[in-house]
């Protein structure tokens, strides 16, 4: 728990609540505005354009200019749209992105056994607007949420397109969060709390990797497959490329934003995008160590926040990349990866290390787990090919084709 | 690692050169036989070239020109001819710039710069008169408000060869098939296939390449 929300409740505990509250508003907003405007700049670079470069100094205020145009557009409402779920829909998708990033902590001190907190103006308390109990499930119940915005969105359009949008988004979202959840329980395993403060206070412990002493991460502690499935999974869950079958412009137009117009598809766009800065902040916290780091000159309590920016920047730069390099998938290809690769491959893993935890816990005989584990991952692997393979023909014998393999 | 080279093409295309012309700073090179908005021309003594025929007016498929002759006074004649053009409007709101009008005039009148970057505001500015299309005392077209002119682009304005000469006819090669025109002369004739093939493009030499487009290939 924060420390400033235990014992009795102060004028000057709000005060510091309502400080972080907003200076979290106006920094995701901000970023926001930067983060769109760094997209545009880095896949002009990578595709030997110039990009934005009128509107201020290197185009920096494009984004805010898009954002006074949105304003005085028309406001469109189709005719046959479900006017109530039309107009809530944007709202479902923008405050989760908000709210999320408040179980990030950005900051503290975690050497020793302060567990992160820090003194703001004689207040104990954390570097993140809110540590709830529950920490992580947080951010997987207000992912949840985001779907219904996007699947609401594209239902109360009254159209095409934006019904197909929304029914691939729905099942995309649906299926990815599996293995983001299962990815999420491995790292709950290893830190045995939900709470992000925690998560990120475990990782700030020293380990040794191959004779190295590194600090602790999850990245290399939970042994980097769940890193990448997550990586993976939550390109897949903000419906950025290659997974942006939802928005998929050569086949249906913008997907389930296609009916919105002026401010309500810029809640969409803003969205999206705080959607991209919260899940590399997020990808940082449980993996990366958060704003753990070396303080390299002046206080200590500088450096959290700028190791973690740089941490989330390259996951930024990362998802930028992959759009700029990688074609989309089709749909099939999709949900065969999601299905058929990264959720029994994270099931495997959570379940492999709780196995390890466990033998570590009970002294049993190396050997004989190690050997068993090999032994009943093969079967596992064996069942899980066969189980499509045999699927597969079903489906082609029923569709009239021989499959030959 | 066939998945990955991917990402190291996009990396590597993120250091080298761009290939975009920041245009209203820059303009490219244009081709030399573009269709721009149009000029009429003069002989070099000044006269002017149009006789008033409306053969431009009556092969215009979008119908914009209109044309009306009116006999020379003959103590101040403005064409050489019997008769000269009285009126003559174009309605840029209409033409398709097809050239069309080039091609049928029969004294090399009417011809097309390379200017399409004209944006008027209202419809009277549409309408290009006499007086605005008419070529100054230099041959230099006129440069309306409106036109966005750089420096050396008037140098391009006389197309007539452009659009009708008979370049690659091994007959014609060398013969000049134009009369003179006000502020150039009688131009060069057209070298046909014997013309040097590149001509530059980078846009830092477009008043040189101007030049050197005209004298090599006889413009």
């Amino acid at each position: 728990m924060d420390p400033l929300l235990t014992g009795e409740l102060t004028a000057g505990d709000v005060g510091i609540v309502l400080l972080k509250v907003v200076v979290t508003f106006v920094f995701l907003l901000v970023a926001v505005m930067l983060m769109i405007w760094f997209e545009r700049k880095l896949i002009s670079d990578m595709q030997n354009r110039i990009g934005p470069d009128l509107a201020g100094p290197w185009g920096l205020f494009q984004t805010f200019a898009d954002g006074v145009k949105f304003f005085f557009k028309e406001d469109l409402k189709p005719l046959r749209a479900d006017m109530g779920v039309f107009r809530l829909a944007p709202y479902l998708s923008i405050i989760p992105a908000f709210v999320v990033f408040c179980i990030v902590p950005i900051g503290g001190n975690f050497v020793g056994d302060d567990a992160g907190v820090v003194s703001i103006f004689g207040h104990d308390t954390f570097l993140q607007v809110a540590d709830p109990p529950i920490g992580i499930l947080l951010f997987l119940a207000l992912s949840s949420i985001a779907v219904y915005g996007v699947m609401l969105a594209g239902w109360s359009s009254g159209s095409k397109y934006p019904l197909l949008g929304s029914v691939r988004a729905t099942a995309q979202m649906v299926s990815y969060e599996a293995a983001l959840g299962l990815t999420v329980a491995t790292v709950i395993l290893l830190t045995g709390s939900l709470s992000t403060n925690a998560i990120v206070d475990a990782q700030a412990a020293t380990t040794s990797v191959l004779g190295f002493e590194v600090p602790s991460w999850n990245l290399w502690t939970a042994g980097v497959v769940p890193f990448v499935i997550f990586v993976l999974a939550a390109t897949a869950e903000l419906n950025r490329p290659p997974f942006d079958l939802v928005e998929a412009e050569q086949e249906i137009v913008g997907g389930f934003h296609t009916e919105y117009s002026s401010i309500r598809f810029a809640l969409f766009f803003l969205a999206e995008f705080m959607n991209v800065i919260t899940m590399s902040a997020i990808i940082v916290t449980l993996f990366l160590g958060g704003p753990a780091g070396p303080t390299l000159f002046g206080p200590d309590l500088m450096w959290g926040p700028i190791w973690f920016f740089a941490k989330v920047f390259c996951f930024l730069f990362m998802f930028v990349w992959f759009r700029a390099t990688l074609p989309r998938f089709r749909y099939d290809q999709l949900m065969d990866l999601g299905w058929k690769l990264l959720i029994p491959l994270a099931l495997g893993w959570l379940l492999l290390l709780a196995t390890i935890r466990i033998a570590r816990d009970e002294e049993w005989n190396q050997f004989a787990v190690a050997a068993g584990v090999v032994v009943i991952g093969a079967v596992a692997v064996g069942l899980l090919q066969r189980a499509i393979s045999t699927a597969r023909k079903e489906r082609a014998a029923a569709n009239g084709v021989e499959v030959f393999d | 690692m066939g998945y990955l080279e991917g990402f190291w093409v996009t990396f590597k295309k993120m250091w080298e050169d761009r290939v975009t012309a920041p245009y209203p700073e820059q303009k490219a090179p244009k081709p030399v036989r573009l269709h721009g908005r149009h000029v009429l021309n003069r002989y070099e003594d000044g006269m002017e070239k149009c006789i008033g025929c409306e053969l431009c007016a009556g092969v215009c498929p979008a119908k914009c020109i209109y044309v009306r002759g009116a006999d020379n006074p003959p103590d101040d004649p403005v064409s050489p001819g019997e008769r000269w053009g009285f009126i003559y409007e174009i309605n840029y709101l209409r033409c398709i710039h097809c050239d069309l009008c080039v091609e049928a005039c029969p004294t090399e009148a009417i011809t097309e710069s390379k200017l399409f970057e004209f944006s008027f505001t209202n419809r009277q500015d549409a309408i290009y008169t006499r007086d605005e299309l008419l070529v100054d005392d230099e041959g230099m077209p006129q440069k309306l408000p409106w036109e966005d002119w750089r420096e050396g682009e008037d140098l391009f304005t006389s197309a007539w060869m452009r659009a009708t000469a008979s370049s690659g006819n091994a007959a014609y090669e060398g013969v000049t098939a134009w009369s003179g025109e006000l502020g150039y002369g009688v131009r060069a004739p057209e070298l046909g296939q014997s013309a040097p093939e590149a001509v530059p493009v980078d846009p830092t030499d477009e008043a040189e390449a101007a030049d050197a487009a005209h004298e090599d290939t006889g413009h």
